[in-house]
């Protein structure tokens, strides 16, 4: 078992506290000086149903949930109701156990919580342990609680025991559990931790653990965090204080950080009654001239696809955000997909102009969510923010100086009332609201309440004034101008950090991705460069305008690329593909749509197989598609 | 200084301070009833002392939908059904701004039956007229959700087998503080019921049967009109909501069969709009949001400082 990174998976049942457990025990491994990166796996169930999370934990950057893990605490599932064979959801109360021994390594350590899981109904569990030289600690974890007084806390013991196996001190988790608990749940708790932490000393040998924990140091102060945090949080920093909503997983992390946060700032949070409400309330809002968001998932989505051609016509400054989950329809409500890119990118009506932003890291979120708000309102243009429920949830270190930045209230390109005087206004006073001029498309607005500002915003072809209008040679001016807001912005973007590159420069071939796969990519990039080959990658997080160049010259500067994406049409290939026009010969797939997301191994192998002609992929989980032509 | 400074201004204002110099080319028919609310709120708008520049008419689709094409304020032509989602929000973002909403039978009661029932739910503080022909106008003439069972359209060849939407009663129901109904052909009436509409603090509807003379030529049936708060027959308390259900169902049995009862149904006027609730528990700034993108000096609080401790 190598010493330099720990993968502890806790498994049990949704709902016995798994991940906040497992956040705290990240955020422990965190302030020791570790890189963090946990990984969530959850059913579509409010209690009960196997659910997991991973926290990895290395000395070194970790940019991904890794291949498999060491390090397996079983704890049961409390809310198992249904133990029957042929139950709808299969065995759960043996689930924790028997359905994560695939990928736990040779020579990790299973924890499990004997009071509440039989090893017996694991099928082949002790020659499987015998096999892969797996160290098992049976533990009474749900008796040790239950002494303590709280079944529930069969947790707590368990990161006991864990501490104690791998030499992790006890004192970093308790002085979390001492900011996080109240006083009364607090001391049971510790007493409960320190229970199981004394008696896997008394009874077993542990002074060489079977898995270390890796030693690290921080040169900055870290903070852990999702993709959803970093949006919320990039918003707020941006003056948006205005957000609409309706829940839809995984979209719901989003929205729920800002309503409990947009009071304390004077803002306005509003939770509606369906998806077209909550991006017309979003447009009525900027319409006033507020920084106001939106959002929602897949489904959701498909229901903004109206209002957001409103915005797009009447030029309203919106911010949208589509939290992808795996589809079509209501698909997996908790796994991750990227195949909502098409959906995002082409829905609504007409000739669109759209900035479409797909950030890779828990980092890039709370850019990406600043730069849209400050594209959304300097251009007049609906601005979306596209990421997936792997994105969403998965939580990491960051230097917390990447959030210290100066806020930015500034409402773009909307006039002061002096400003409007000295504005165009027809013969009864009405302002050029939509003037045809503007070098980049822009017509600076008004909004309502203003002197000297009156005009009709209609999402009907209109004139300068706003009055509806079906004149030919004013409908191509209209369209001209607000077509000529992509050029400038695919310029306003050149060179802004959303097109990151990993790998030799003068790599032999290439790995093209976006969003969520990033981290994974990139690690698998410096594996197959130890192992010799010469390969780099490229993420692309501005999708729409498309930075046709930058991706041009990238692929002009390999032999072959590879597109590596979740979902199963090769959405990401398509749009490459039909933006440069060409290089379709030298792209061929990788791709994965089984709800888990990429590990870095299975690019490693795909990537090889790709390389070597003819080969196969061992398992069915990932699909290589071939390069088709142009 | 404000900087709104059209919101809250006190000067005289000329009712043809609201019509365009530059007039768009009507695109209403001869005879249309629509003619008659851009008349009546022409008139009730200077009555409340509100000018052109605070005021924000929200419009649907549909030939209602064209009626911010005429009234020259602020206006907001948006998608069918989705009128009152905008205006909400545009009333949260900045209460000082007059928001009327306005839209057809089929754009508020049919594809924005949902919106139409939350927002009256939640009270917002807003005035909101259905220009109820009981037809689809501008798709030309089919069924709506207003037209009478038995109706007869181009995609209803055997006549409709549904009753009609009764938006009086459902308006009451969902929570509307303010319910009235008037009509095209009763001009002062309907700018009275307009004026006392946009004065109350909460949500307004007002049914306002327009005819249609092109599509719905039975429209006619509807004259001779009883206003129920000046009749002596009907010695009615509109504040008494036990009164005013049970005089909506009779009207909203008989529409087609003669009398038309118009006037104030109900108004409750002790009870908080939505803006009130939200403020009282502490969900909204007492400051029109809006206001704050233009002060210079307000300082705008980050995550930084606020949020990043529970992260470390
Ligand atoms: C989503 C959508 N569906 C359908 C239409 C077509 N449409 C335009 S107006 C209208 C009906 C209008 O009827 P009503 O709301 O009663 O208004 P009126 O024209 O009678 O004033 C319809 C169906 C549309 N514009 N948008
Ligand atoms: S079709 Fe009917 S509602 Fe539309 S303008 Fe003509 S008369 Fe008026």
């Amino acid at each position: 078992m190598s010493a330099d990174e720990l993968i502890w998976r806790i498994a049990g049942g949704s709902g016995d506290g798994i991940a906040s457990t497992s956040q705290n025990f990240a955020k422990a491994l965190m302030r020791s000086g570790l890189h963090v990166f946990t990984h969530r796996h959850y059913p579509s169930r409010i209690r009960g149903g196997h659910t997991y999370v991973e926290v990895r934990a290395s000395a070194d950057p970790v940019k991904s949930r890794g291949d498999g893990y060491n390090f397996l605490l079983a704890l049961g599932d409390s809310f198992a109701r249904n133990p029957q064979d042929e139950a709808y959801y299969g065995n759960e109360e043996a689930k924790p156990l028997a359905e994560n021994l695939d990928e736990l390594r040779e020579g990790g350590v299973i924890v499990y919580d004997s009071g509440l899981l039989d090893p017996s109904e694991v099928p082949n569990f002790e020659e499987r342990v015998e096999e892969n030289d797996w160290h098992v600690y049976d533990i009474d974890l749900r008796s040790l609680a239950r002494e303590q007084g709280r079944e529930v806390m069969r947790n707590t013991a368990g990161v006991g025991v864990t501490c104690a196996i791998t030499g992790i001190p006890l004192e970093a988790i308790e002085e979390l559990m001492r900011d996080a608990m109240p006083e009364k749940i607090l001391e049971p708790n510790l007493e409960i931790m320190q229970t199981g932490y004394d008696l896997v000393h008394e009874e077993y040998d542990v002074d060489a653990p079977d898995v270390s924990v890796p030693s690290g140091d921080h040169d900055e102060e870290q903070v852990l965090m999702s993709g959803s945090d970093a949006i919320a949080y990039g918003a707020i920093d941006e003056g948006c204080r205005f957000i609409a909503g309706y829940p839809m997983t995984p979209w719901t992390e989003v929205f729920t950080i800002m309503s409990q946060n947009l009071p304390e700032l004077g803002g306005i949070s509003e939770q509606v009654e369906d998806e077209i409400a909550a991006a017309a309330l979003a447009i009525g809002a900027s319409h006033m001239g507020v920084k106001a968001m939106s959002g929602s998932s897949g489904g959701g989505f498909a229901l903004m696809g109206e209002p957001l051609g409103l915005a797009e016509m009447t030029e309203t400054p919106l911010v949208l955000i589509e939290a992808m989950r795996a589809g079509p329809s209501t698909g997996m409500p908790t796994k991750p997909e990227q195949a909502d890119l098409e959906h995002v990118l082409y829905t609504s009506q007409g000739d669109s102009q759209r900035v479409v932003l797909a950030p890779g890291t828990v980092a890039e979120a709370y850019e990406a969510s600043r730069r849209a708000f400050q594209l959304a309102y300097e251009y007049q243009i609906p601005t979306m923010i596209v990421y997936d429920q792997k994105l969403s949830g998965e939580l990491t270190n960051v230097p917390a100086s990447h959030f210290d930045r100066e806020p930015n209230g500034d409402i773009g390109m909307t006039l002061t009332e002096d400003e409007l005087a000295e504005q165009p206004h027809t013969a009864d006073g009405k302002f050029h609201r939509f003037q045809h001029e503007g070098e980049n498309g822009v017509s600076p607005r008004s909004v309502p309440g203003q002197k000297a500002g009156r005009y009709l915003a209609t999402g009907n072809e209109h004139n300068p004034a706003g009055h509806i209008s079906e004149d030919p040679d004013n409908r191509v001016a209209q369209m001209d101008r607000r077509q000529r807001k992509l050029d400038a912005i695919r310029e306003d973007l050149d060179g802004d950090g959303l097109l990151v590159e990993h790998g030799p420069e003068d790599a032999e071939y290439g790995i093209l991705t976006f969003g969520s796969q990033q981290g994974t990519v990139e690690e698998a990039v410096d594996r197959l460069n130890e192992n010799g080959t010469s390969v780099k990658a490229l993420t692309v997080a501005e999708l729409a305008p498309y930075p046709v160049d930058a991706v041009r010259s990238f692929l002009d500067s390999v032999d072959e690329a590879l597109v590596v994406e979740m979902n199963a049409s090769a959405q990401f290939r398509g749009l490459t593909q039909k933006e440069l026009g060409t290089h379709g010969e030298m792209l061929s797939s990788l791709l994965k749509y089984n709800g888990n997301p990429f590990e870095p191994a299975e690019i490693v192998e795909g990537f090889t197989t790709k390389l070597v002609d003819g080969g196969e992929l061992p398992g069915n989980e990932t699909k290589f598609v071939p390069a088709a032509g142009d | 200084m404000s900087a709104f400074s059209a919101i809250g201004e006190e000067r005289e204002i000329d009712r043809n301070e609201y019509t365009p110099e530059i007039e768009p080319q009507p695109t209403w028919c001869p005879g249309c009833g629509d003619f008659g609310v851009l008349k009546a709120l022409k008139g009730a708008l200077p009555e409340v002392g509100r000018t052109p520049e605070e005021t924000l008419l929200v419009t649907g689709i549909g030939c209602s939908g064209k009626l911010n094409s005429y009234l020259d304020s602020y206006g907001f032509h948006t998608i069918h059904g989705r009128s009152l989602p905008v205006a909400r929000a545009a009333k949260l973002a900045n209460p000082g701004v007059e928001v009327v909403a306005a839209g057809g039978d089929g754009d508020g009661y049919g594809i924005g039956g949902n919106h139409f029932m939350h927002t009256a739910r939640e009270n917002h503080d807003m005035t909101y007229i259905v220009f109820n022909n009981e037809i689809f106008g501008l798709t030309k003439g089919q069924t709506s959700p207003t037209s009478p069972k038995g109706h007869k359209s181009k995609t209803q060849p055997h006549g409709s087998a549904k009753t009609p939407i009764r938006p009086l009663s459902l308006s009451l129901t969902s929570g509307a503080s303010f319910v009235a109904r008037t009509a095209a052909v009763n001009p002062n009436q309907a700018q009275r019921i307009l004026k006392e509409a946009m004065e109350h603090d909460g949500f307004a509807h007002i049914d306002f049967l327009t005819q249609c003379p092109t599509w719905n030529k039975d429209a006619k049936q509807y004259v001779p009109y009883t206003d129920i708060n000046e009749s002596e027959d009907y010695d009615f308390d509109p504040t008494n909501r036990a009164d005013a259900q049970e005089l909506m169902r009779e009207t909203e049995d008989k529409l087609y069969e003669g009398e038309v009862l118009t006037g104030v149904y109900y108004r409750e006027d002790d009870r908080p709009s939505y803006q009130q609730e939200k403020q009282e528990i502490g969900e909204m700034p007492e400051e029109p949001l809006a206001e704050r993108y233009f002060d210079g000096d307000y300082e705008w609080e980050r995550s930084y400082d606020n949020f990043i401790d529970k992260h470390k």
